[in-house]
């Protein structure tokens, strides 16, 4: 498996909200296509007559609706800068076009 | 101004004689369940912001979801209750995109083994039904709430996790009156059944458009636009009906319409758009790996099926056809489970199905107006149905007039005494036998000499005068057609 392009790695890049230098750009492109390399292995398996498998086990385990504690709200935001928080709301950059700060 | 928007409206209307629009609508729908669709945290409305979250509505390492059985069992319900066809196993999917309201990075959806496919919803249009088919209902989960603030923007993730249905129709709706009329179908229905109670300024019911226009006798599809923040019946007739506007001056300026997703503003009255092209939304679907996939059994459907009340539509069409009622009145019956729920036992009640459009008549003025006063609804009533029932029977069988049935109406509504005890205590029967009113007559017209000689010259209009001394004699009881027959015979004209 080749190399992948520069712009299926930009591409890559840009869904995952990384930032690449141009350099890295380059070793990403030949690390991701030598991964890719080892799923192809995988794929030249023939699986004509096996069905398709996406969950190890498919018994129900569906849950009752019933309400329990939440975490306190000190907790859930825990993990947040300070700047990142305005009361009990967390702040983040302005998702209105044209209002980014 | 640019020449797109200069055709005026009358050149949209003769435009659309051309052009056929083409609406399709994807409904978001709350389920009414307690707790969240994958794990145990509340769902309650304003509550405090960051409240009622938990490792697994927060995305956090470790955490697993859990599905909840009875947004399961709700979603299921919607599916029967559209003739779809349900899925015995269908899957949860990870749909992928960064947005501040989705902590995960993914939002739990299904992707192309959906719970439901291939049913309608039935919309009132005028005295008619009419059968919209469904793409499909799927489950999700809800994000987070963004609140705009200036130069930033809040998050509140409480809405984060609550379970959702989206129910996509197929693209064949022809006006922006069709889809307001599909978000009312639906609010009904899953009003109706107890599926959500669909609250739109609580954004329990979210509606987003695909709109697109081709020329009439066209198969294929045009370029659509996507409209979103459409919350109201009202919201989504405007802005489907600016968007049909909007994309009929662009064609006739020559120009092409892009696919696009456009925000509406409902204060502006405009749509602007929403995210550029290059952002063209890759969301990496796969089959959520932490969710074993959603299995339905017999006994499930069973329980579902049992238990299915007759619907809103059904009803609507058997009010008019059994029972004779306006489409008017039927509509407004179906409008409110419990409107009709009430509107059934008052017929149930009335020894004859002949009454049912009085029954309607009573209900809908005197009863509706009661409540409203009292700011109460239909399940609040503190009449009851039979009571109803039987105070029409009263006016029907000539027992009393309806002007002193509404008399009894309102003092039985008040106090609750029967109908019928309250007419006896109150000695209001109408006085219906011409023995007993012909003296009263003969006593008028004495009492009023000059007026009787003037109605014999011609004055016609003294007649009304006349019933009114005949009633205002015997307080209101004395039948009016008696009253009138006997005051023609005596006044000899």
């Amino acid at each position: 498996m080749a190399d992948l392009s520069r712009t299926e790695v930009e591409q890559i890049a840009l869904l995952a909200r990384l930032h690449l230098e141009p350099a890295e750009i380059e070793a990403m492109g030949a690390e991701l296509g030598a991964i890719l390399a080892h799923f192809a292995t995988l794929a030249a398996v023939d699986t004509t007559d096996v069905p398709a498998m996406t969950h190890a086990t498919e018994t129900q385990t569906l849950r009752a609706d019933v309400v329990e504690p939440s975490l306190p709200v000190e907790d859930a935001l825990s993990g947040l800068p300070a700047k990142a928080r305005s009361g009990d709301l967390i702040v983040v950059p302005s998702i209105i076009p044209g209002h980014e700060s | 101004m640019s020449a797109e928007q200069k055709l005026s409206e009358r050149s949209v209307a003769e435009m659309l004689l051309d052009w056929e629009p083409v609406i399709g609508l994807e409904v978001h729908v709350q389920l009414a369940t307690s707790s969240k669709a994958f794990s145990p945290s509340g769902t309650a409305f304003g509550e405090p912001p960051n409240s009622l979250t938990d490792p697994t509505v927060l995305g956090l390492p470790g955490a697993l979801p859990a599905f909840n059985r009875h947004a399961l069992e709700l979603a299921l319900r919607l599916g029967v209750a559209t003739s779809s066809q349900i899925r015995a196993k269908s899957r949860f999917a990870r749909k992928h995109y960064f947005y501040p309201d989705l902590p995960k990075g993914y939002q739990i959806s299904q992707y192309d083994e959906p719970l439901c496919e291939h049913g309608h919803l039935d919309l009132i249009v005028g005295a008619e039904l009419k059968r919209v088919r469904l793409q499909r209902i799927h489950l999700e989960e809800d994000a987070g709430k963004n609140l705009h603030a200036g130069t930033v923007s809040h998050v509140d993730l409480n809405r984060a996790g609550v379970p959702l249905v989206e129910v996509v129709s197929e693209p064949e709706l022809t006006s922006a009156e069709e889809a307001a009329e599909f978000m009312r179908a639906l609010h009904r229905l899953v009003r109706w059944l107890d599926i959500s109670e669909a609250d739109m300024e609580k954004g329990q019911l979210r509606c987003d458009a695909n709109v697109s226009i081709r020329m009439r006798g066209e198969d294929r599809l045009g370029t659509r636009t996507e409209l979103k923040n459409i919350n109201s019946f009202r919201f989504v007739q405007h802005a489907v009906e600016h968007e049909i506007a909007r994309q009929l001056r662009i064609i006739d300026a020559g120009g092409r319409i892009e696919r696009e997703t456009r925000l509406w503003d409902e204060t502006l009255g405009q749509s602007a758009p929403l995210r550029s092209k290059e952002e063209a939304n890759d969301y990496r679907y796969f089959p959520d790996p932490d969710l074993p996939p959603v299995m339905v059994d017999g006994g499930m459907m069973g329980g579902i099926l049992k238990t299915l009340p007759e619907l809103p539509a059904v009803r609507f069409a058997r009010y008019q056809k059994e029972l004779g009622l306006s489409p008017d009145d039927a509509r407004l019956l179906v409008s409110e489970r419990g409107l009709a729920d009430y509107f059934d036992a008052c017929v149930a009640a009335h020894p004859s199905q002949r009454g049912a459009r009085n029954l309607a008549n009573w209900m809908l003025t005197e009863l509706l107006g009661a409540l409203n006063a009292e700011g109460k609804s239909i399940t609040e009533s503190p009449m009851p149905a039979p009571t109803l029932s039987a105070l029409v029977v009263l006016v029907e069988n000539g027992t009393i007039s309806g002007k002193i049935g509404k008399e009894i109406f309102e003092e039985s509504f008040r106090t609750g005494e029967p109908p019928l005890a309250i007419v006896e205590r109150r000695g209001v029967q109408q006085i219906s036998d011409e023995a007993v009113l012909a003296p009263v007559v003969d006593k008028v017209i004495a009492a009023n000499a000059k007026q009787a000689k003037d109605y014999q010259s011609g004055k016609d209009g003294l007649f009304g005068f006349f019933v009114g001394q005949v009633m205002k004699e015997t307080q209101g009881r004395a039948n009016p057609v008696v009253a009138n027959d006997l005051l023609r015979k005596k006044l000899g004209r």
